[in-house]
């Protein structure tokens, strides 16, 4: 509005610059640079933190499990919905792996991860079904079968647990083995992070769950399969904790009915630090597994850092506040930057 | 299983009658009277396991302990017990008992409160209740079999990494919740005796796992990243000890850092096998199960009532004297280590 002389006819950026601009706007760079000055910081403390062979692949490694949980909560909200009981899912499937190397002696290694992915994407499906079919809020739904789903797990594990010499050496190798000093773990988690990433880009059916997301009504009416994405989104999203349940027992070695207890909690808190939108139809994938990254490396930095055990969780807490206020920020300069742009074109 | 035990039992209610017919015609009459099934001077040596629940290996090897003691003083021997550890399961296992007129009931409680009217009521009955692991109300019971004491759980693991650690270094504590009453208590008498008796260690940091595997695992890597001197860990939960184990023996501080607490053996076979843990504490269920059973014995022969000072003898473990509030204590805690540790199954 100050601009009283008509703007000048801007020169058409190179792709080159495009591209550079970009990264400097997009909200997973703040992240990164986030997460960069935590390692730093941690690093100058304690050169162990990154320097050290145990240190190095614990940054790799620790944070892989809930970026595959990650993933699949944020495919979910970027459809406007929400799923609680990832983790529940994920302490579900963890002691299903367990059980089933016990009671069936000589299970191939690839039919337990397989066991583990479709009961987690039948579980997703529970949650799916029950929200496009029967209209119910996802947030009422998923609190719902997380009780329930945790329920299960204390009823058929109650006081038993799996322990580290119920499971094989192989599988267990899984969870802390290394190629070329990246950890087995992490090159899994990358992997499905691209392939996620690059269907909800390229895909017609990947940007049908942006725009559901973005306004369920508008997509409704212009005729995309709201339902069919939207129980997709959840089985998904079940799956890929079905996938991190059999992991988690390759990892830690023991799997009680606790297990995975909170973890959606964090799946959501690294979405949301991620840049992803809890409304709905902003943000990538990319921002939730960096989003996931840095949740647990300040996580570990923490102690090292010196702050005490008591305050580690109010900085988390002050953390994806800070990610919220942010986002609203933003947000609010980009509409203010569209409305100006639209006076400017009268 | 069951019936089978029921068929035994009627067959010696009615030895026992016939001898109590003999018997009182000598004047030799019990206290108890219950409708001619009581056994008179040649007691009833019927003793009846309740354990938490059935299926549970530490269970199973108490109740071993207890089968073997009967055996050896020539007593019955029966376990019942609900499949589920819930506050009102074991109501019903406890009225059946008295209604069977056993001699003693030997009881893990599920709930401190419960349970105290069907114990009373069996009390009233003529049966002697023992309790074991788990105590109820000290009203509702004859004896308490307390398997360990504080000070003992925290001169053990005292003893133990200092042995460890050969007497000097810096050691830290992944303990569970910061607020669970006995870990607190523990760590405080932990640290007296270290002040007292080992002034070379150094306790460098108390950390919580949160009795979760996972929150325990990472507690563990911060630790041995933060203290690179560090020489020992002592984890007085079984969760911690087995979820810091896990961590210790894929790191390069494998047999460098010990690690000693609490745990029970089927969760640290794995890291007791690999080196990466010498030795840990518990006690011993199978003892546990033997004491209470000679407990029950002796209070079924009158030997003792219960008061503060009342010794009894209890085969291969020897004698025992009654301490405060009815209460027996088995011992020192129990340490297993490679040479024992395939004794165990639990």
């Amino acid at each position: 509005m100050t601009a009283t002389a008509a703007p000048p006819a801007k020169p058409t950026p190179s792709p080159a610059t495009r591209a550079v601009s970009h990264l400097f706007k997009a909200r997973e760079t703040a992240i990164v640079i986030a997460l960069l000055l935590v390692v730093i910081a941690a690093t100058l403390r304690n050169p162990n933190f990154l320097f050290s062979a145990d240190g190095f692949r614990d940054l790799l490694l620790t944070p892989s499990l809930l970026l595959l949980v990650a993933v699949g909560q944020a495919i979910v909200i970027f459809t406007r919905n929400i799923d609680l009981s990832v983790g529940s899912v994920l302490g579900l499937t963890a002691y299903l792996t367990g059980r089933l190397f016990i009671d069936v002696p000589g299970i191939p290694i690839i039919a337990v991860f397989l066991a583990g992915i479709i009961i987690g994407g039948m579980l997703g499906l529970v949650n799916g079904a029950l929200i496009a079919l029967a209209k119910v809020p996802a947030l009422v739904i998923t609190l719902g079968t997380l009780y329930i789903y945790r329920g299960v797990n204390v009823a058929w594990a109650g006081s038993d647990r799996i322990n580290a010499s119920d499971l094989p050496a192989a599988f267990r190798g899984l969870g802390t083995g290394q190629i070329l000093y990246i950890p087995i773990l992490t090159i899994v988690a990358v992997v499905v992070l691209v392939i996620a990433a690059w269907v909800l880009r390229n895909l017609r059916s990947g940007r049908e769950f942006y725009a559901i997301g973005s306004d369920p009504a508008a997509a409704h009416l212009y005729g995309l399969p709201v339902t069919r994405r939207i129980i997709t989104a959840f089985v998904v999203s079940g799956a890929l904790s079905g996938f991190a349940g059999v992991l988690y027992a390759a990892r830690y070695g023991t799997v009680s009915s606790a297990a995975g207890t909170g973890w959606e909690f964090q799946a959501i808190g690294a979405a949301v630090i991620g840049g992803v939108a809890i409304s709905g139809g902003v943000g990538t994938v990319w921002g939730a597994a960096i989003g996931a990254y840095l949740l647990l490396t300040i996580n570990r930095a923490l102690p090292i850092l010196g702050i005490q055990d008591f305050w580690q969780r109010a900085v988390l807490g002050a953390l994806i506040i800070g990610a919220i206020v942010l986002d609203r920020v933003l947000a609010l300069r980009q509409s203010r930057k569209l409305l100006e742009i639209r006076e400017e074109g009268r | 299983m069951f019936t089978q035990h029921r068929t035994r039992r009627l067959g010696m209610a009615l030895t026992a009658m016939a001898a109590a017919a003999a018997l009182t015609l000598t004047g030799c009459a019990s206290g108890g009277d219950n409708g001619g099934g009581e056994g008179g001077g040649d007691a009833d040596l019927s003793v009846t396991f309740l354990p938490k629940n059935l299926g549970n290996p530490y269970f199973d090897t108490s109740s071993a302990g207890g089968t073997e003691a009967v055996e050896e003083f020539g007593g019955e021997f029966a376990e019942v017990g609900p499949s589920e550890a819930s506050p009102t399961s074991q109501v019903s296992f406890i009225q059946t008992a008295a209604q069977q007129g056993v001699g003693a009931l030997v009881v893990s409680a599920n709930d401190p409160e419960a349970i105290c009217d069907a114990l009373d009521e069996a009390r009233d009955a003529g049966v002697k209740v023992v309790t074991f692991d788990s105590d109820t109300n000290p009203e509702c019971r004859d004896l308490f079999i307390n398997q360990a004491t504080a000070e003992g759980i925290a001169k053990i693991q005292v003893d133990l990494i200092a042995e460890q650690i050969g007497g000097a270094g810096q050691i830290a504590i992944l303990s569970a919740s910061a607020n669970a009453t006995n870990q607190n208590a523990w760590i405080e008498l932990m640290e007296e005796e270290l002040a007292a008796n080992h002034p070379d260690i150094e306790l460098v940091e108390t950390v919580y796992g949160d009795d979760d595997d996972q929150t325990s695992f990472d507690k563990t890597a911060a630790l041995l990243q933060t203290y690179p001197e560090l020489k020992g860990i002592v984890s007085p939960t079984t969760v911690g000890i087995a979820a810091a184990a896990r961590y210790l023996s894929t790191s390069e501080y494998k047999g460098q850092v010990a690690l000693t607490g609490l745990g029970t053996p089927n969760q640290m076979r794995e890291y007791v096998e690999d080196g990466t843990v010498t030795a840990f504490a518990l006690w011993n269920p199978a003892d546990l199960g033997y004491l209470a059973a000679y407990a029950a014995k002796a209070l079924i022969e009158g030997e003792i009532t219960g008061e503060e000072g009342d010794t009894f003898e209890a085969g291969k473990l020897g004698d025992y004297e009654v301490g405060p509030d009815a209460t027996v204590l088995l011992g020192d805690p129990y340490v297993f280590d490679a040479e024992n540790i395939g004794d165990f199954d639990f």
